[in-house]
């Protein structure tokens, strides 16, 4: 359903260098409840890196995915070279000379480098079949190329993060690319690889390649990019060139919006500390996380995704063992080694995966409501379906679950529901603590406030809330406090009072410090 | 799901007794309750594996060991009753059952503690468990002139007009029931492998869970072991080969998902009895053996191909839904 969006106003066109490669015009893309992406506009130049900054949720992916032909555009056109055209599928997308590098690399650990980067496209020799020599000289000229000392025989799970991403631009570049997309592609990497990073993005300029870079690092952005294309909420906020805005305004323009307004925190009395949590260390995933939770108060974790805010969140549920670190719940020293032990010191977490880590989907409401509290609906070690029905019937009345019956199971329920079974399994147990990790991702507004309402509602009945969340407006909306993290430590505690969107950009990507 | 199961199992109660009846209808006699009790005591060690066997695949776990771990109880015991028949049988069961057990553990062991897949360790146990049947016997048979009367004798003697095997078969569907609906473990067998993830956020520790399961499996299968060697009153090598392959068989046709976490002890039961019916049928119908086999891997097919599909629609809603909020 590609038409032609006559109206659209192209974005602002610096006079600078060459026509585009490739530009998208009133590109609208929605999901049933959601608008991913309306009326953006993007433009690559060739030997020019376009910087994509957006929050997280912001539809940089989702364009990605437009881009790469994965997703089909409700509405807008693509342009190659000026003409319009479509990428119906992946492979179309490929043909065209779009490649992209995704953040996770999706390559074969037990196939050799050069197997990896000509994986379905692999030169062919007589009869059809694959001309070894020529893919292993093939692939060592293009690791050349991008500078990358990697035998090609070399098998994939030899080789570190680093070594592996370089495959995978490799690959990226094993076809005729045009146009390169990397998506956050620094976040697993050192220092120094990142500066080989930036030097391969130089060699790629000069070779006349469009380069679209998506990334959350200001220093990185300011480094290395020559335009700008802001998104915000879906929408195309500004694009221009580099040279011409500080890091200031940029992070301006992607936060900018009243924020006060939206989510609604009462007044809650806050009390004593619950639950203290000092030096707390993990070997590769965090560092001395340390604070304070008061009864009634709810803590806000932001930071960028991978920041290590969940893994600490598991840590301090009992999932995986911290190396290092001591809590207190209630005044007393307290040993968490699993979550059987957080549920009956009384601390909960509600999984940012509910697919994965929260609901049972086979099993019945009732039974996945009960689950962590059957010591409580057992008796003699048998279980009570009458106790373990009215427990369910208690907590999901509370959270105004709409479902035929509480026999039903959980599979059958929509995402928002599902989402309630599982707060109404943490709450069933009666907890000191419960930690929420993105409470609302990926539910729609209504529900958003419901949930934050919810939010509200525990937290004024005494019990402490920490918050995971990379959506600001919700951060600073909810929070009394608000932790900041970035690569596994605190890099900030703010109060309530007068904290602002850019106070937590800057603490969250590391602006305004010297690196 | 409750309803879908019911169905399946009504599905599957309707499919035997068609079978019964067709059977019937050709050759009278098949139906009588005295051939069709008869039909069950014969069942009775497949109905103990498959309640066993059905605990470990409702953790997302297989044991392919329990016919090797009923060949070398079994085996074992022979031997002993063969060597000093003054030992009571009560005691020999009790060993039976603790041999199983132990064996079972060690399977549960390595799936837990080394975290090898489960398939894996059974396929390697199931052959170590073989192997030692060897070792045990040296070969030889013990036939049933060596065993003492009261061994051979139990399984035999009919106790309100039924086989005590047959009663025993009965007593472990009730217990099954009872553990699998009506205490934590069960529910935690469930839970196990329905999400084993969010298991974990729950709470449930996944790995004593599936260790627990298939210690439970080994010791039916020691149980089975006594009651098979004592019932044919000869212990061999080769006793019970292959037969995991009906186990698994009986589980999954009576609805046991080999994905985990959806089952229930009546659709355990009916498997193994379709199963049952089919292999006293046949030869009554002069059907040869080769015809039983494809006939009965015909069963499993089909059987599969249904749960498939009734698990497949509630998979599609939700994968929209996920693209929804992509």
């Amino acid at each position: 359903m590609l038409h032609q969006a006559p109206d659209t106003v192209p974005p602002p066109e610096p006079a600078t260098g060459a026509a585009p490669v490739l530009e998208l015009r009133g590109i609208t893309k929605t999901f049933p409840g959601v608008r991913a992406l309306g009326d953006v506009a993007l433009a690559l130049h060739p030997g020019q890196v376009t910087a994509l900054i957006g929050e997280n949720g912001a539809g940089k992916s989702t364009l990605v995915k437009v881009l790469t032909g994965i997703y089909q555009p409700d509405a807008g056109e693509i342009r190659l070279d000026g003409a319009p055209t479509r990428f119906p599928t992946a492979l179309s997308a490929t043909r065209a000379g779009v490649t992209a590098i995704h953040q996770e690399t999706v390559l074969f650990d037990e196939l050799t480098v050069a197997e990896n980067v000509f994986l379905g496209h692999a030169p062919r020799g007589r009869f059809g079949l694959i001309d070894w020599p020529r893919t292993r000289r093939d692939a060592a000229a293009i690791l050349e190329r991008i500078g990358a000392r990697l035998d090609p025989d070399t098998p994939l799970r030899d080789l570190g993060i680093a070594s592996k991403h370089l495959v995978a631009i490799a690959r990226a570049l094993s076809v005729e690319a045009r146009v390169v997309v990397m998506d956050e592609p620094t976040a697993a990497l050192s220092r120094a690889e990142i500066e080989e990073l930036y030097e391969l993005v130089d060699r790629l300029k000069a070779e006349g390649k469009a380069i679209l870079f998506i990334s959350h690092k200001f220093d990185e952005i300011f480094r290395i990019a020559d335009r700008y294309t802001v998104f915000r909420d879906g929408e195309m906020v500004d694009a221009g060139l580099i040279a011409d805005v500080t890091e200031a305004q940029l992070v301006e323009k992607m936060v900018g919006r009243a924020v006060n307004t939206i989510f609604p925190k009462r007044e809650a009395r806050i009390g004593d500390p619950v639950l203290t949590v000092s030096g707390y260390c993990h070997p590769t995933e965090f560092e001395d996380i340390r604070f304070t939770l008061r009864r009634g108060e709810i803590l806000g974790f932001y930071g960028l995704v991978g920041a290590g805010r969940s893994e600490f969140m598991q840590a301090l549920f009992g999932v995986t063992k911290p190396s290092k670190g001591a809590i207190r719940i209630d005044d007393e020293v307290a040993v968490i080694r699993s979550p059987a032990e957080a549920v009956a010191k009384g601390i909960v977490y509600v999984p940012e995966d509910r697919g994965k880590q929260g609901a049972i989907t086979a099993l019945p409401i009732f039974q996945n409501v009960t689950l962590p509290s059957l010591s409580r609906t057992s008796r003699r070690g048998f279980l009570r379906l009458a106790e373990e029905f009215a427990l369910a019937r208690q907590y999901t009345e509370r959270l105004d679950l709409r479902a035929a019956s509480l026999d039903q199971p959980v599979g059958n329920l929509s995402g928002g529901n599902q989402q309630k079974v599982v707060i109404a399994k943490w709450l069933a147990t009666a907890p000191k603590v419960i930690i929420l990790d993105e409470p609302t991702k990926g539910i729609d507004v209504g529900s958003k406030a419901a949930v934050h309402e919810f939010m509200s509602e525990l937290a004024s009945q005494g019990l402490s809330v920490i918050m995971v969340s990379s959506e600001i407006p919700e951060i600073l909306g909810m929070s009394d406090r608000v932790i900041v993290m970035r690569e596994g430590r605190i890099a900030a505690e703010f109060e309530r009072e007068g904290l602002t969107p850019e106070d937590l950009v800057r603490a969250a990507a590391g602006y305004g410090e010297t690196a | 799901m409750t309803r879908l199961l019911k169905s399946r199992e009504l599905v599957l109660s309707g499919a035997i007794l068609a079978l019964i009846l067709l059977v019937e209808s050709r050759f009278r006699g098949f139906a009588a309750p005295g051939n069709l009790a008869a039909v069950f005591n014969d069942t009775s060690v497949l109905i103990i594996l498959a309640l066993g066997q059905m605990a470990v695949i409702l953790t997302k776990c297989i044991d392919l060991s329990v016919a090797a771990n009923l060949a070398l109880t079994g085996m074992v015991v022979a031997t002993l009753n063969a060597a000093m028949p003054g030992l009571p049988v009560g005691l020999l069961i009790l060993l039976a059952i603790g041999l199983g057990l132990v064996l079972g553990a060690f399977n549960g062991l390595l799936v837990w503690l080394l975290d090898i897949p489960p398939i894996v360790v059974t396929l390697g146990t199931l052959t170590i468990y073989r192997g030692l049947v060897f070792v045990v016997s040296g070969g030889e048979w013990i036939n049933s002139f060596e065993m003492s009367a009261s061994f051979t004798a139990l399984p035999r003697a009919t106790l309100l007009g039924l086989p005590v095997l047959s009663w025993v078969a009965i007593a472990v569907i009730a217990l099954a029931w009872l553990l699998i609906r009506l205490t934590p473990l069960g529910r935690a067998f469930y839970a196990t492998g329905g999400n084993p993830h969010a298991a974990v956020y729950t709470g449930i520790d996944v790995g004593r869970t599936r260790f627990m399961a298939f210690v439970l499996s080994g010791g039916l299968a020691g149980l089975c072991g006594y009651l098979w060697v004592s019932r044919y009153a000869v212990a061999y090598t080769d006793v019970a080969l292959g037969f995991e392959l009906d186990v698994v068989a009986a589980c999954v046709i009576g609805g046991i998902s080999i994905a985990g976490g959806v089952g229930s002890v009546g659709g355990a039961v009916l498997g193994a009895l379709f199963l049952g019916v089919i292999k006293n049928a046949l030869p009554v119908a002069g059907i040869s053996p080769f015809w039983q086999l494809a006939i009965s891997g015909a069963a499993i097919i089909i059987a599969v191909a249904f749960n498939a599909r009734a698990e497949r629609r509630p998979g599609r809603v939700i994968l929209k839904r996920k693209e929804a909020t992509a």
